[in-house]
């Protein structure tokens, strides 16, 4: 950093001009204390000093220090050498140069210091600008200066004048200018060609005749077209309806629609291979312990079935669709009274175990569903809020094609089961359902609406109860489920959630054919042998199954304890003697009355936590499984062991197709025969 | 007698055969529907005259579905024509007019 010229030429400089003197004192004894700092030396410099005598001076005489000694000083160098020879070129031969340097430098220092007046100090101040001349002024006010430093201030001001010159300060000596190139990336050519759209030839001609003959077509195809909206019946115009808007979407949907079918088979393809294991298990595995166990069975776990948002939600009711044996549906809600929400409807294929076919989702908990046996694309469902409706699965509307509401009738309680009937005189699909408000319903399904007939109130036998204010209640029982007897097309069974059983008519509305005090709570389910006329069961919460002839009702035929509340029970397909009960600790029972008539022959666990209830059961209608709902939303499929599915060995000679009906009947009677005491028949 | 039937008949075929009537289209639904109904506007708005009907049925299918349309509207011609697939209508309308409409760039 050059030295700040004000300060530097003038402190030292005033002082040169009033002490000469001392400085040449100071000079004779410099190098005597050696412990001075060099701010102090320079001090020392400049005041001086009295003489101090060093301790080894010669004491000299008087005489002897007037003595005189001539030394002569020459300006000659005496180490430079005296002999230096060069070639001379000219006269070509080394000559003695005469010319020799005498001067030698023993020190040399470059001050740091510059007259403030020379021209670099001039050209430094003008390139430091303002910043110098601000210090100048703030110096000239502290007012040390003397009057002539005052003059100089002026002047340097007035040099100060013209506008500094801004010019980059480069380093002159170590500057270099650099430049670099870039690598340059290759050129590349790329092209492509679009196809030109698709293009099309037509050509027709245009006359009166021809608009004429088109316009007469057309009317007469619209008067056929009317004729036939009149014929066909409600429900069918719905079809027509929906096949128009279906044509309508096909040929306009770009979107995936169109790719739905090939997308639903490379879902089953990959749900085969993933599931392809199970898939083994429930066509070839057979459980080859059974061989060596005579009265027992196993459950054999196949798919489990879920729905993420059916999660929680209780699988309320099963059931497989009678055609497409590979299908069933559930039914979710909840059975608990505080928990009441949503429900839904879902569609599963044994051969997609991951995602069910169908979704429906209800605003109210579904509590039962049944498929129509000849419609199987028809599906009435019970809701928890009482009412009803019939879902068609080839509609793709999201909700229900018909629903009960207040005004046409629906139930004031939840609908605990549902039923379709065979077709009235008038051709028109019905249906029966049963609530706990005590009702059960006939529902006709007549163009776009459902009509509604009470057929029975379940009263309840004792005593009108008295209402506070004298008048006479009849109290109403509470239905929780019923089922139609197979051949008997007018007779079928309530049961209710006091326990009681009522045999009714479908003819007569105000009284029962008969009533059984089955249960001591509320019964469950209750339902015909698919084989023999008089035989049905029923289950209950107060933990048992019962077996009852319906010519015997003072007693049951059997009674089973199975320790838990019983939510389900349903009698096997194949055999009259085989029915499986699922109780609320999760377990699954399956009996066979021609094998063991006291006990299970498998009693399993087939839930993943303990404390989940098992709540519906169903046998599939032609292959060896049953499928059990539990609360938890989860529906899983299990495989009949060999000693679960025993059937009577046939004949030889005999048809080995199908089941036989007598032998059935037959089986289940011999049994019977054993436990019913004809004194307790019923009086005729 | 016989002209008053035909004079009735001739009554009912006008008025029976006033609607639009599509003989020919591959469009998707949402642009047939509007292609149709611009040209039953066109033509009832232009009724006498069949080259402003024609002008007014281009111009607007420029505007909407892009720029090189070609319209015919006339009582009796013949063509033969290369479109651009799903860009193509004929129809008749009113009885006695038949309308082409199609796209070809």
């Amino acid at each position: 950093m050059p030295p700040k010229i004000p300060k530097s030429v003038k402190g030292p400089g005033s002082t040169v001009g009033a002490k000469p003197s001392k400085i040449i004192k100071g000079r004779q004894k410099p190098r005597e204390e050696d412990d001075m700092t060099v701010d102090e030396y320079g001090e020392d410099y400049v005041h001086g000093r009295t003489l101090v005598r060093p301790d080894d001076q010669l004491d000299l005489t008087e005489t002897e220090l007037k003595e005189e000694f001539t030394r002569i000083l020459t300006a000659n160098n005496p180490h430079a050498p005296q002999n230096i020879v060069r070639f001379n070129f000219k006269e070509r031969s080394y000559k003695q140069t005469s010319h020799v340097e005498q001067i030698a430098i023993h020190f040399a220092l470059d001050g740091n210091m510059l007259h403030k007046d020379s021209d670099e100090a001039r050209r430094q101040r003008a390139k430091a600008g303002m910043g110098e001349a601000r210090s100048e002024i703030a110096l000239s006010e502290a007012g040390e200066e003397e009057a002539g430093d005052g003059e100089e201030g002026e002047k340097e001001e007035a040099a100060e004048a013209p506008p500094p010159k801004k010019e980059s300060l480069r380093n002159q000596f170590n500057f270099s200018e650099r430049a670099s190139q870039t690598f340059n990336n290759p050129y590349r050519e790329r092209g492509t060609a679009t196809e030109p759209p698709p293009r099309a030839n037509f050509s027709s001609t245009a006359n009166q005749w021809e608009i004429y003959d088109a316009y007469y077509e057309d009317l007469q195809k619209q008067e056929k077209a009317k004729d036939k909206t009149k014929q066909v019946p409600a429900f069918k115009k719905d079809d027509d309806k929906t096949k128009k808007k279906l044509v309508a979407l096909e040929t306009t949907s770009d979107d995936i629609s169109r790719v739905t079918k090939a997308s639903k088979i490379v879902e089953r393809m990959v749900n085969q291979n993933t599931f392809d294991d199970i898939a083994q298990d429930f066509s070839y595995f057979e459980d080859a312990s059974d061989e060596f166990r005579d009265q027992e069975g196993t459950l054999l776990p196949l798919w489990k079935f879920s729905y993420d948002k059916a999660k929680r939600l209780a699988v309320t009711s099963l059931c497989w669709n009678p055609k497409h044996v590979d299908l069933f549906s559930t039914g979710h809600g909840s059975y608990d009274f505080t928990k009441q929400g949503r429900g839904m409807l879902l569609f599963y294929s044994l051969k997609n175990p991951s995602y069910p076919e169908f979704i429906y989702s209800t605003d109210s908990g579904v509590m039962c569903i049944d498929i129509h046996p000849t419609y199987p694309y028809l599906i009435c469902v019970g809701f928890y809020d009482g009412s009803v409706g019939v879902f068609n699965v080839k509609d793709k509307r999201a909700g229900p094609v018909y629903k009960s509401t207040a005004k046409s009738g629906k139930h004031t309680d939840p609908v605990w089961q549902v039923k379709w009937q065979k077709d009235d005189l008038d051709n028109n699909l019905n249906f029966f359902s049963v609530s706990s408000d005590g009702r059960v319903v006939s529902w006709t399904l007549v163009k776009d609406e459902l009509i509604y007939a009470d057929v029975i109130s379940l009263t309840v036998d004792d005593v009108p109860a008295e209402g506070p204010d004298g008048t006479q209640l009849q109290l109403l029982g509470c239905g929780t489920s019923f089922d139609f007897h197979k051949k008997i097309d007018y007779l079928f069974l309530v049961g209710t959630e006091e326990g009681k059983i009522h045999k009714c008519s479908k003819a007569y509305s105000s009284q029962f054919l008969d009533t059984i005090d089955a249960h001591h709570m509320s019964v469950d389910a209750v339902r015909w042998n698919p084989f023999h006329p008089d035989i049905f069961i029923s289950c209950s919460a107060d933990w048992t199954v019962k077996i009852w002839d319906h010519n015997y009702r003072h007693q049951a035929m059997f009674t089973f304890d199975l320790n838990s509340a019983v939510g389900d029970v349903a009698w096997a397909p194949y055999s009259s003697t085989i029915f499986a009960a699922v109780t609320a600790d999760g377990k699954i029972h399956v009996f066979d009355l021609n094998i063991n008539k006291y006990e299970a022959l498998c009693e399993q666990s087939v839930v993943q936590k303990k404390k989940t209830k098992l709540t519906h059961v169903e046998f599939n209608p032609a292959h060896m499984i049953v499928v059990v709902g539990d609360e938890r939303g989860y529906v899983t499929s299990l495989k009949l062991s060999p000693n679960l599915r025993k059937v009577p060995k046939k004949k030889k000679g005999e048809e080995s197709q199908g089941i036989d009906h007598e032998v059935e009947i037959a089986k289940l009677d011999k049994i019977l025969s054993l436990v019913r005491e004809p004194d307790n028949k019923d009086k005729k | 007698m016989a002209t008053e039937t035909k004079k009735e008949e001739a009554h009912d075929f006008r008025r029976l055969h006033s609607y639009p009537l599509i003989r020919h289209t591959d469009m998707p639904e949402e642009m047939r529907v509007e292609a149709m109904e611009l040209c039953v506007t066109a033509c009832e708005k232009f009724s006498t005259n069949n080259e402003n009907a024609a002008k007014m049925i281009k111009e607007n299918m420029d505007k909407k579905f892009g720029a090189s349309w070609h319209t015919i509207v006339g009582e009796g011609f013949g063509f033969e024509i290369t479109h651009e697939t799903k860009n193509i209508l004929y129809m008749f309308f009113g009885g006695n007019m038949a309308i082409c409409v199609w796209k070809c760039s």
